[in-house]
């Protein structure tokens, strides 16, 4: 099994004349993703790869019979994003991955409520999507077909993580070492995103083929401390090792400078590195220096029994 | 200026092609053909930004143009 | 970005929350004539981006209008936080009986805005919140539906507050949280918020943040406030190698580079990518004892150009020896077009590539390609099977003169 997305999720891709969507579009399919529809308004009648392009989400939902796609994955300019979102939300799709950066927050705040309020989720902004290996992705995640089936092979692990890069490095790493990657999310670098990390944890939770969780974090925000409590108060049966990049950051110098993703700025105590480590390990969550070490440190969670409390 | 990794050979039975010269500015993503009054001209500051993608070699008649690698010993991109 | 404490006052008084009557000076006899006009006694405030004013002595009173000229003259001149002021308010000095604090923030847990707010302002509100929580109310408030009046009254109702104060305090908490969500801020504070001895109340200090992203469709705030497109605001004044990366990233739309370099003081230069990358392989770089000249993103598959341009840009710092180019497992920016890139930049500066560049470790898209031209410069390189820590060690280990003596130590715990 996976998590979000499986061999049946059918998706659309909204802005999918873009230059980059384009690409895109090419290499879900190519790895065999089911691309029922593509959105640019203007540009109905055109086709993107066979894609059948449309004017408007309801367009598509109509040309296939009144099914409403399981997902979409929208890469329009900033400035479009919000209405392309509450387009989708509002015809009915459930799973929106948000490739475009640089959104304002308020934009962003808006379509996460309304999410909640629509129960659909965001994945993103600014992330590659996700990708079950073997399976499907959705998003640009881990690049041509042919370069993800290298880095991404089915496995026990799943990946989260708040640099889009950074997913297939760890995730190439885990497949190297026999691991293999469950369901790998690029969960988006920006300060408010639609699913963090804790968010997600109980969709893992509940898939059997995942055994242990990687996360790939940074400094800037709340999100591993949300986390850490998550993990307490739930008693999570899935072991989680955490890579933390930035670490330099914490230097006096740094301090208010933003690096990496838009979220990576440290503003106050909460936000460093070495704050965040500590509350990771406090909660059970090894911390890893090196990418490399991320599978042995998988392998030792897997064989040891769990030795909190 | 030439290329330093990349050289484009316009064979002398297309140059002076006017319409193919369209084409293939059209074709070129970063731009290493240009239209000119004569035909075909290589723009040879742009030569480096070759992206390989063979839209050009495609466009023009078999062995029309030739895009060589200057550090894989001139070897010819394939059709 | 950051507005200064004049901005913001001006920001706030439009919002409809009072301020004083103040006014803004460039030179001393400006400060003089708004002094005069105030008439009576005036505090003359350093407008400048960064914190620790009232330390730095960038806060004067004054009792008359040539009194807060020599101030104004003097904080003029005064640096603080590594920047000039841009002028000085002059402010009349208020008759306060209380300090109020009030804010809006993000918070990016909850994903909503959080209103804030104290009876004990004026001081730093992390130190209230940690000594006086019962001092403290927050709310977090809706992005869809309209905030309404309820909402900061139960905000100010939490900190303790009743009477006239509460219900004179709700449209000013409201109007900030208008404020915040109508000029797209990511943080609004009014502190103090101060309570005159006539029972009214006035922002006394006002900071303001507007997020980066909205500045496109906040441009007719913006002009009004007079704050040109390239007024950037950062925490730093770019240096000379930062400019040089940004017009270089400018000049050609393909792909995005980025380049710091304040706080670095190395001699590796750093030609890496992507956003998490580039925070990996710095950290890596500095495990292994390296001090990188710069930071750096690659990042969007740039251009020959783009990449030739940051390279050169880093070689050309003073004290830079060689450069390590090294990214994360690329899907969309390409291998060869990279090295193409740096290598061109040697070649262009007269520089043997194969002792310019430490270590090339850059997996992914078009590999194949761009391992041949490294091979045919005679440069180290290395795929994904070689971590990116290892790259890193490499890269340092090749400023050791003996590199049997390098291997050594940097296998040493
Ligand atoms: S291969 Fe592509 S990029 Fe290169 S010259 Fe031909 S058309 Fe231009």
């Amino acid at each position: 099994m996976s998590i979000l997305i499986d061999e049946d999720t059918t998706f659309i891709v909204q802005g999918i004349t873009g230059r980059e969507a384009v690409n895109l579009t090419r290499e879900c399919l190519d790895y065999g993703s089911k691309i029922v529809g593509g959105v640019t308004p203007g540009r109905k009648g055109r086709e993107v790869h066979g894609v059948p392009v449309f004017d408007t989400v309801e367009q598509v939902v109509e040309h296939n019979g009144g099914r409403v796609p399981d997902g979409s994955v929208v890469t329009v300019p900033p400035a479009f994003t919000k209405d392309a979102v509450l387009e989708a939300i509002e015809n009915g799709i459930k799973l929106v991955v948000i490739v475009t950066e640089r959104i304002p927050r308020r934009d962003v705040a808006q379509m996460v409520e309304l999410a909640g309020m629509r129960g659909a989720r965001i994945i993103g902004p600014n992330c590659l999507g996700l990708v079950v290996p073997g399976v499907a992705k959705m998003g640009g995640i881990g690049g041509p077909a042919r370069n993800t089936a290298q880095a991404y092979q089915t496995g026990s692990v799943g990946v989260m993580s708040r640099s889009g890069g950074m997913t297939t490095e760890i995730s190439s790493t885990l497949t190297a070492a026999g691991l293999g990657v469950s369901t790998a999310i690029s969960i988006g670098g920006d300060a408010i995103i639609g699913s963090t990390y804790a968010e997600l944890m109980p969709l893992y939770e509940a898939d059997e083929q995942t055994e242990a969780i990687v996360i790939y974090t940074e400094p800037g925000g709340r999100m591993e401390a949300q986390l850490a409590e998550w993990r307490i108060e739930n008693d999570s049966r899935l072991p989680i090792v955490a890579f933390m990049a930035g670490r330099f950051m914490d230097d006096e110098e740094m301090k208010g400078m933003s690096f990496g993703h838009a979220g990576t700025i440290v503003e106050g105590k909460e936000d460093t590195a070495t704050e965040k480590i500590a509350r990771l390990e406090s909660a059970g969550i090894p911390v890893v220096e090196r990418i490399d070490a991320i599978p042995d440190a998988v392998k030792q969670q897997l064989s040891s029994p769990r030795n909190e409390s | 200026m030439a290329g330093i990794f990349i050289d484009v050979e316009v064979s002398d039975d297309v140059r002076g092609d006017c319409e193919l010269a369209k084409k293939l500015q059209e074709a070129c993503p970063v731009d290493i053909y240009a239209a000119a009054q004569e035909g075909v001209e290589v723009v040879e500051q742009n030569l480096d930004e070759c992206i390989l993608c063979g839209l050009c070699v495609e466009t023009a008649p078999p062995g029309g143009v030739r895009v060589l690698k200057l550090y894989d010993g001139g070897a010819a991109l394939e059709r | 970005m950051r507005f200064y404490e004049y901005e913001s006052r001006r920001l706030v008084e439009a919002a409809g929350i009072p301020v004083t009557d103040y006014g803004f000076a460039q030179t001393a006899e400006e400060a003089r004539k708004i002094a005069q006009e105030i008439g009576g006694p005036t505090v003359i405030k350093s407008q400048v981006l960064s914190g620790g004013r009232m330390k730095a002595g960038g806060v004067q009173f004054a009792d008359t209008p040539d009194e807060a000229a020599r101030h104004a003259e003097a904080i003029l001149q005064l640096e603080i936080g590594g920047h000039m002021p841009r002028g000085v308010l002059v402010d009349p000095k208020a008759q306060v009986k209380q300090e109020y604090y009030a804010s809006v923030v993000w918070d990016g847990t909850a994903k909503k805005p959080l209103l804030l707010f104290s009876d004990m302002g004026g001081v730093d509100i992390e130190e209230v919140a940690e000594h006086h929580p019962e001092h403290v109310g927050r709310g977090h408030f809706s992005n869809l539906l309209p905030f309404s009046d309820f909402q900061a009254k139960q905000v100010i109702a939490a900190a303790g507050v009743t009477g006239r104060e509460l219900t004179r305090l709700t449209p000013i908490l409201a109007r900030l949280a208008g404020l915040f969500q109508d000029r797209d801020m990511t943080l609004a504070e009014i502190n103090p918020l101060a309570q005159l001895e006539d029972g009214s109340f006035v922002a006394l200090d006002a900071h303001m943040e507007m997020e980066d992203e909205a500045r496109p469709r906040q441009k007719a705030v913006l002009a009004e406030l007079g704050i040109a497109d390239d007024d950037v605001r950062e925490v730093h004044e770019p240096s000379p190698f930062e400019t040089k990366v940004g017009a270089v990233d400018a000049a050609d739309h393909r792909g995005v580079i980025q380049g710091k370099d304040t706080g670095f003081h190395g001699n590796l230069g750093l030609v890496i990518g992507a956003g998490g990358g580039s925070l990996t392989l710095t950290d890596a770089v500095r495990s292994h004892g390296g001090d990188p000249a710069n930071y750096s993103e690659i990042g969007g598959n740039p251009s020959v150009a783009k990449a030739c341009g940051l390279a050169k840009a880093v070689l050309e710092k003073d004290g830079v020896e060689k450069l390590a180019v090294m990214m994360s497992i690329v899907s969309n920016t390409r291998v060869d077009i990279v090295a193409r890139g740096v290598i061109k930049a040697c070649l262009e500066l007269g520089k043997e590539p194969s002792e310019t560049i430490a270590i090339f470790r850059i997996p992914g898209a078009w590999e194949e390609e761009g391992f041949k031209i490294l091979e045919r410069y005679g440069i180290d390189y290395c795929d994904r099977s070689i971590s990116m820590h290892e790259a890193a060690r490499r890269a340092v280990a090749s400023f050791q003169e003996d590199p049997a003596e390098a291997e050594a130590e940097a296998a040493r715990p």
